[in-house]
């Protein structure tokens, strides 16, 4: 799994609330058998008409703004469990997602594969599209060590809480699997006594 | 103090707990279709393991499956090769696949309880949100994404947060007209579509218990559009009689040892939960959506509300939801012309769904400027359909019946509501694109979706039932 450590980087703002994992990636994209390439349709419907022309007022198809963190409206990630969701994001060149409030299911998603979800208060996030809004080439640090978010022009920051078996993952690009594989004695133990 | 239903059944499936870390939490059933699965194979063959337990994983095909003619080879091409990645790899880790063809073959949600798979106090998972749907049997079920599905082949467990618990109680009697489907459009318009982030939902009280199974399926399977991973409903004698005799179902010694299981599977009367509320079956009308998520839903008879009356943070979203939809606030939808009818989905595709559109629609024609979709949940139903003559009162009435798939609900086979164009969905999201891009769902019950494909109109079917009683 990719590691993610810290960044510091531009922000897309999407101020949007309840984005769902269909217009993140509509279903009609999810016939690949693999993992790569869903960036082209990330937003798909958003970002291009039917004639698959950009729609200029589109955030990913303004100049204005470019980073590899994403910032979202309130319920970001809601409805279908598709992993796909996020490895769009991914494939995009997002590393990270900021936002109010992300889906049980999609936050779980992006954590297994190195995308990073930092929750932050309503407040905070307002203050984000404030900043970019004034100013695109606004600026935010992401440091998962310390759990911090900061803008970096004005120093405004805030924590952030993630699992602590998350974070270590994510600081050392370990997935699940290679955790729960060395749990086997457990899972066999547990199965004969089920069993008994 | 006593426990509530999901902690006695997550405390039974806890392999091992250790401060700081998740719980590994053993997975008893596994479904997989071919949308969320190959990339989770591929990962399996990359690190060169088998799949753990294979008996305790179940494929179907269902997500991406034609639902015409599915005796011939899938046309889409992209379509056929994930649905034959699916048949390869069931074939190289040997997993059971009900697939096309297969008597056994339908939604992957549908055909764990029909076949008897689905059983009471067990954990499921499966790539799919709707996964919620198996907790109707007293089930901890959830939606998972594809990394899980991996980890669940590798080693049939799964690294959880312990959820928190939510009761949510209906009492009284439903009024004429309304349906499972009603109760829960209700509840999420409540609560919104993030108003369960976090927990496991309980249902309880006298207007749940008073459900068949299948309807309890229907409330079940939307616990998570207002973001809940799962609901559940405790077993009682309804459950039993559904599973008992059923395919896969336990029999003889191995029925009796499950059964005096399954009689403690409640919650403990003096159980806390993080949080509990109360609703009255007599304030839920049939139900109707709006807007682009789940959550904004109305009693059929309600105006559109107006943007102005939401919070001002919400209110940019809110308009861009109405607009999305063509429709203004403060206006009645009743009367709204729509052009399209689906009835099927995970939600409401199965026998009791069909029986009572047929009933409704017996005698009856569909407005001719509509197209009524009737996509029944798995072979079985479909096959049980045309023995009880169903399909003939749907041809009648100008009905098409379908095969069975995901369908229209979705929209990743070729069964795409038209751009602009209203449709009265049975299905589960009303998100922006979701039957087709650009295409406007309204959700609601089977019985309010047969009114509108009677009248052409977004419909209040208690004006249609005046002769009929419904119980």
């Amino acid at each position: 799994m990719k590691k993610f450590v810290e960044l510091t980087s531009r922000i897309v703002p999407l101020p949007i609330e309840n984005i769902d994992t269909d217009q993140i990636i509509p279903a009609r994209f999810l016939k690949a058998t693999t993992r790569e390439g869903f960036g082209e349709n990330l937003f798909c419907d958003w970002r291009y008409d039917v004639n698959r022309v950009e729609r200029p007022d589109f955030v990913l198809n303004n100049p204005l703004y470019k980073g590899q963190i994403l910032v979202a409206g309130k319920n970001f990630g809601c409805g279908s469990s598709r992993e796909h969701a996020a490895w769009a994001i991914q494939d995009y060149g997002f590393d990270v997602v900021i936002s109010s409030f992300f889906a049980d299911i999609f936050k779980g998603n992006a954590l297994n594969n190195g995308l990073l979800p930092i929750q932050v208060s309503d407040g905070f996030l307002e203050r984000i599209f404030e900043a970019v809004a004034k100013d695109p080439e606004t600026r935010v640090l992401v440091d998962l060590y310390a759990q911090l978010v900061r803008l970096e022009a004005s120093g405004d920051q805030e924590t952030f809480e993630i699992n602590p078996y998350k974070k270590s993952c994510l600081i050392n690009g370990y997935d699940d699997i290679d955790f729960i594989l060395n749990q086997r004695d457990a899972i066999e133990i547990y199965e004969a006594k089920i069993a008994g | 103090m006593g426990k509530t239903l999901v902690e006695k059944i997550w405390d039974a499936h806890v392999v091992k707990s250790d401060a700081g870390f998740p719980d590994i939490l053993y997975i008893d059933t596994h479904f997989i279709h071919e949308v969320t699965s190959p990339q989770a194979f591929d990962g399996l063959r990359s690190r060169g393991l088998p799949v753990f337990r294979p008996a305790q994983t179940i494929a179907t095909a269902d997500h991406n499956v034609p639902t015409v003619d599915q005796h011939l080879p899938i046309k889409e091409e992209l379509s056929r090769y994930q649905v034959d990645m699916l048949t390869k790899n069931c074939a190289e880790f040997g997993v059971e696949l009900y697939g096309l063809g297969h008597p056994f073959q339908g939604i992957v949600h549908v055909i764990g309880p029909e076949l008897g798979i689905t059983l009471p106090g067990a954990t499921i998972v499966c790539g799919d949100s709707h996964t919620s749907t198996h907790g109707a049997f007293g089930c901890i079920a959830f939606g998972i994404g594809t990394s899980q599905v991996e980890q669940v082949l590798a080693t049939q467990c799964l690294l959880q947060q312990k959820p928190k618990t939510m009761k949510i109680e209906v009492n009284g009697t439903l009024g004429k007209g309304v349906t499972a489907k009603d109760i829960i459009l209700y509840i999420i318009a409540q609560i919104s579509a993030a108003g369960g982030t976090g927990y496991f939902i309980e249902y309880t009280g006298s207007a749940i218990r008073a459900l068949s199974m299948e309807a309890r399926m229907t409330i079940c399977n939307m616990s998570i559009e207002m973001g809940a991973r799962g609901g559940l409903i405790a077993p009682d004698d309804i459950t039993f009689d559904y599973v008992k005799g059923r395919e896969f179902a336990p029999t003889g010694e191995a029925w009796d040892t499950a059964f005096a299981k399954w009689k403690t599977l409640y919650s403990d009367e003096d159980a806390e939960f993080d949080q509990t509320l109360n609703f009255r079956a007599e304030d839920i009308e049939p139900m109707i959506t709006y807007g682009t998520n789940p959550g904004m839903g109305m009693g059929i008879s309600k105006h559109i509300p107006a943007t102005a009356d939401q919070a001002v943070s919400e209110q940019p979203s809110f308009q861009k939801a109405l607009d999305y939809m063509g429709i203004e606030g403060d206006t009645l939808l009743v009367g709204k012309p729509i052009d399209y009818v689906f009835i099927g989905s995970c939600t409401n595709s199965r026998m009791e769904d069909l029986r009572e559109v047929a009933e409704f629609v017996k005698g009856r024609q569909k407005a001719e400027n509509v197209t009524v979709w009737i996509v029944p949940g798995s072979k079985q139903i479909e096959q049980q359909a045309i023995a009880e003559g169903l399909d003939q009162i749907f041809e009648a009435a100008g009905f098409h019946l379908r095969e069975p798939g995901c369908s229209a609900c979705l929209g990743m086979n070729e069964d795409k509501i038209p751009a602009g164009k209203y449709c009265v969905s049975t299905s589960n999201r009303n998100f922006e694109g979701r039957q087709g891009p650009n295409s406007r769902t309204f959700l609601a019950s089977p019985l309010t979706a047969a009114a509108a494909a009677i009248t052409g109109r977004v419909t209040d079917v208690r004006e249609l039932l005046e002769e009929t009683v419904y119980a």
